[in-house]
């Protein structure tokens, strides 16, 4: 090789180097890009309503930067809290939601708390022109003609919607095992279920992949999933908000609330949606309270019956430590006695079936929904709703039609309507008392993904404590009190008595700061 | 136990095809939550008042007047366009006779 030759293949050796030296360097910044990123995305999905608030109003972030950090997290993330990601719905309202946030500043008024904000939505509520299972195979692809009324007031603030979160089918269950696409897994430990009926909902808050959630409680839907998952969950007071364009579980005890990262956030998102709409003859508008609660002047009782001998050690030492606390702060605990919750169960389940038989009659082969070819009108119905409906709404609509039947009323439905009010005025007497209940949600910490799945009576006891309140009509919350020792999340349930959610939430918020 | 007749005939009213298989699980499932419900019987039970009374408490009526409300063309359009069966703007169902 010429001395020429061998200095031009050192200069070329020479630029390579460099040119691999530029490219590390690039890859390099490119990484570093994407970790900043990935941790912006991380820090903006981290945050509750009204930091997030603030940063779009400082401009710190667009609505479309939450929006899509968060769609980020969702395609990333293998919970299965989703049942449908509604992108394009999603990034439509961010850019909206940035516009009337630019214009807000230009005519220098305040945009909504919840403008631009996040959330995702149980699919048994119907959000327009998207898809709406209630986690049904006879819903597969039904799409909701109208938004249901807490969606119109959501969509009001601008609100952005990410999604439909997974639910058990027609909201039965305490665990997403009874939906049709899969169950919902625990963020905190993938083996086991994130709660039911909502369990979407809670298990997509819990892992940052939605700001808050709508979710329905008919016996515990809302407040046992919060507990299972380690979130705030509230269930209002029956009548406190519409349940218009809920698909109907059970009538009477249905109810719409909401799953947040902390009792601020719930209250922002209960204060948004409820309030009396026409089109649902059981809602009513809130008395305009302005008074303050604290911890120290309130009565707390104990109801001796949520601690038997079913309970968990553990959920029952971190209850009891949360007591004390209350205790500490100047409450004054009382215990006290509701000797109906035994029965509490049992008339739920005969209440609940019952409605379910007459409400999920509508899925018939005809309006919407699946339908199975067959000769005549009456095969339609038996084909249709045979193949379209799981296990458990099949079980509900079986014990529901039974106890309806011909010579079995008085003894079931009758009866169960007789113990629902001996429930309720107990409850009655006990608020004549005390301010407020303190209870643990569920007897035990969220359990193994298949645990419970073939027996149903084992599956009906997680719901327990939260059932009798809710035959009641009362309004209760669910707020994270601490962690077993395997690191699962178990929640205090907060009762108060109707329309007092201020109640509830002033006291969960005070708890809130020291546990 | 509930016999399997009974199970049909619950079946037959509630609308519900069930398979051979469904109809032994429900069997053994309704039997045993029925088999709870006995519970009850050991309640004394109060008159019920029918409604909810959180509702009446509040001295609302909440029922509307009978009459046609007005819906936008396109709800309507939305909610036939969801019937797996339609012609035109109808609904189309087997022959009853």
């Amino acid at each position: 090789m010429s001395l020429r030759g061998a200095r031009r293949s050192k200069i070329l050796q020479g630029r390579r180097g460099n040119l691999l030296y530029v490219q590390k360097t690039l890859d390099c910044h490119a990484l570093l890009r994407m970790a900043r990123n990935d941790k912006i995305a991380m820090e903006l999905t981290n945050l509750t309503i009204k930091p997030a608030h603030e940063g779009l109003k400082n401009k710190e972030f667009t609505s479309v930067d939450l929006t899509k950090a968060y769609l980020e997290k969702i395609r990333k993330s293998d919970l299965n809290s989703f049942i449908s990601v509604t992108e394009n719905l999603a990034l439509a309202q961010a850019i909206r939601a940035d516009a009337r946030i630019a214009l807000s500043e230009v005519e220098g008024h305040d945009f909504p708390e919840l403008c631009g904000i996040p959330c995702s939505i149980k699919d048994a509520i119907l959000v327009e022109g998207e898809k709406c299972t209630a986690g049904s195979k006879i819903l597969e692809n039904y799409i909701a003609p109208y938004d249901a009324t807490v969606i119109k007031k959501l969509k009001e603030q601008g609100a952005v919607i990410l999604g439909k979160t997974n639910t058990d089918e027609f909201t039965m269950g305490s665990s997403t095992e009874n939906s049709a696409f899969g169950v919902t897994k625990n963020p905190h430990d993938k083996t086991r279920v994130a709660g039911g009926s909502s369990g979407g909902s809670a298990a997509c808050v819990a892992a940052n992949e939605a700001c808050f959630s709508l979710g329905s409680d008919t016996g515990g839907s809302i407040r046992q999933p919060a507990s299972f998952c380690g979130v705030v969950g509230l269930c209002p007071t029956y009548g406190a908000v519409s349940r218009y364009g809920l698909i109907a579980h059970a009538s009477s005890l249905d109810q719409i609330g909401p799953f947040t990262k902390n009792v601020e956030d719930a209250r922002i998102v209960f204060d948004a949606i409820s309030g009396r709409d026409s089109l649902d003859a059981t809602s009513v508008e809130p008395e305009i309270r302005n008074s303050k609660f604290e911890i120290r002047n309130l009565r707390i009782g104990v109801p001796k019956e949520y601690f038997s001998k079913g309970v968990d050690p553990e959920v029952e030492k971190i209850i009891r430590n949360v007591i004390k606390k209350a205790k500490d702060a100047g409450a004054e605990i009382v215990e006290i006695s509701l000797p109906s919750s035994e029965y509490a169960l049992a008339c739920y389940f005969v209440i609940d079936p019952s409605e379910i038989s007459a409400n999920l009659a509508r899925f018939d082969g005809i309006k919407y929904g699946l339908s199975e070819p067959a000769e005549n009108l009456l095969d339609v119905y038996l084909k249709s709703r045979g193949r379209g409906f799981g296990s458990e709404a099949k079980r509900r609509i079986m014990l529901g039609t039974y106890c309806l039947s011909s010579g079995y009323y008085d003894a079931y439905y009758k009866k169960a309507q007789e113990v629902r009010e001996l429930i309720r005025q107990e409850f009655a007497e006990a608020f004549k008392k005390v301010d407020l209940l303190f209870c643990p949600v569920s007897p035990f910490p969220a359990f193994k993904i298949g645990e419970k799945a073939d027996d149903p009576m084992a599956m009906y006891l997680a719901d327990i404590y939260t059932i009798p309140m809710k035959l009641a009509g009362l309004p209760g919350l669910s707020l994270p009190a601490g962690k077993t020792n395997e690191g699962l999340p178990v929640g205090l349930q907060i009762i108060g008595n109707h329309f007092e959610e201020n109640k509830i939430l002033d006291i969960a918020q005070e708890l809130e700061k020291v546990l | 136990m509930i016999s399997e007749e009974e199970v049909g005939h619950i079946a037959k009213l509630a609308r519900l095809e069930l398979t051979d298989k469904e109809i032994e699980k429900m069997q053994k499932d309704l039997s045993i939550i029925l088999n709870y419900f006995n519970l009850l019987q050991k309640a004394s039970g109060k008159k019920s008042a029918g409604l909810h009374k959180t509702v009446q408490s509040r001295g609302l009526n909440g029922l509307r007047k009978d009459e046609v409300i007005p819906q936008k063309k396109e709800t309507a359009q939305k909610i036939i366009a969801a019937s797996p069966n339609k012609k035109d703007d109808y609904i189309k169902v087997k022959s009853i006779l």
